[in-house]
């Protein structure tokens, strides 16, 4: 029992830690609800059932806005797993410090989001995955529960036109962005990668242009 | 509503494994650096490329209309590192008095 004492510190700390960010991740469940809910996307329950197993909201605002914008599935779904591609090195990074069999570290992966792979750091590339599991617990019931709130109150909205919800699919995604440009080379993917998607759209069909811009991340491959 | 669904099953399956196969299949190996490089742009140039598409694509038409100036009112509000949620809010309701105002 005096074993547990440290790891269920670490839980704690995790989830104490978490909750600042769990009150954005939720409000931002909020809008992915409303968005799903209104733009013609997805409906209701299909964007909260995405929530609880997806757990990733670039990809799933990415996969709605696909949606709405008349792209086949499969461009949709191609976008949304081109996206969560960065959790392999994210999973790759976490995986020493997970503990337990595989079925104990499969789900321990599960809840490594950004947000609780931040949370988890503990520098010099070292992580606590007592703490990931605390953070990632918040974050989940957060961005799980934004999602039903928005979800049922963005039935009641309306037009999203109107509204000028279509305006907030390309602002949350450049809010995201920003996020995202850590690098010059990150920038440069991005121009890139915005300007492929761009001189693609009146050629192809509404998402594909999404999947080529990946295209943009070859530069990585350029020697420095 | 069958293709919503298949949508909805088949990101949530590739995510889980995606997210499982560094701890549970690679058992903590580093992956190679020229993957590792081209995997941490794949997000920006994504994410670029759906700003670019939600702002200026319709169907495949591309148009400039109340969208652009909600856009630009968000990076105005993220320069002034406003939080994501009011960076959101200003873009729609900034595309809606435009859109009050006559523009398409």
């Amino acid at each position: 029992m005096a074993d547990d004492a440290p790891i269920r510190f670490e839980l704690r700390r995790g989830a104490v830690t978490a909750v600042p960010l769990g009150i954005a991740v939720g409000l931002f469940g909020v809008s992915f609800g409303v968005l799903s809910a209104t733009s013609g996307g997805m409906g209701a329950l299909p964007a909260i059932v995405m929530s609880a197993t997806t757990f990733a909201g670039s990809a799933q605002f990415a996969a709605a806005s696909v949606l709405s914008s008349g792209g086949q599935p499969l461009a949709a779904i191609a976008a949304a797993l081109l996206l969560n591609a960065r959790y392999l090195p994210i999973g790759v990074s976490v995986a020493p410090y997970l503990t337990g069999g595989p079925v104990r570290r499969f789900l321990q992966a599960q809840l490594v989001v950004d947000e609780s792979w931040a949370i988890a750091a503990q520098g010099e590339g070292r992580f606590d995955s007592s703490r990931l599991v605390g953070a990632g617990i918040v974050l989940w019931l957060c961005w799980v529960g934004g999602t039903i709130i928005g979800a049922i109150g963005g039935e009641a909205l309306g037009d999203p036109t109107v509204l000028g919800l279509d305006a907030a699919f390309p602002a949350l995604f450049l809010a995201l962005l920003v996020g995202q440009l850590g690098s010059r080379l990150a920038v440069v993917a991005a121009l890139l990668g915005a300007g492929i998607a761009v001189a693609l759209v009146p050629f192809t069909p509404p998402g594909v242009p999404i999947i080529a811009a990946a295209l943009a991340a070859l530069i990585g491959l350029v020697r420095r | 509503m069958t293709d919503t669904w298949l949508v909805v099953a088949v990101v949530a399956g590739g995510t889980i494994v995606i997210k499982a196969s560094g701890p549970v299949l690679l058992g903590g190996r580093p992956l190679p650096a020229r993957v590792q490089s081209v995997v941490a742009l794949l997000a920006p140039a994504l994410l670029a490329a759906l700003v670019a598409t939600t702002t200026l694509g319709r169907g495949q038409e591309l148009v400039a209309d109340a969208r652009l100036i909600g856009v630009g009112v968000a990076a105005v509000a993220l320069a002034l590192r406003a939080p994501v949620l009011l960076v959101v809010l200003v873009a729609a309701v900034a595309a809606a008095l435009a859109r009050l105002a006559g523009v398409a």
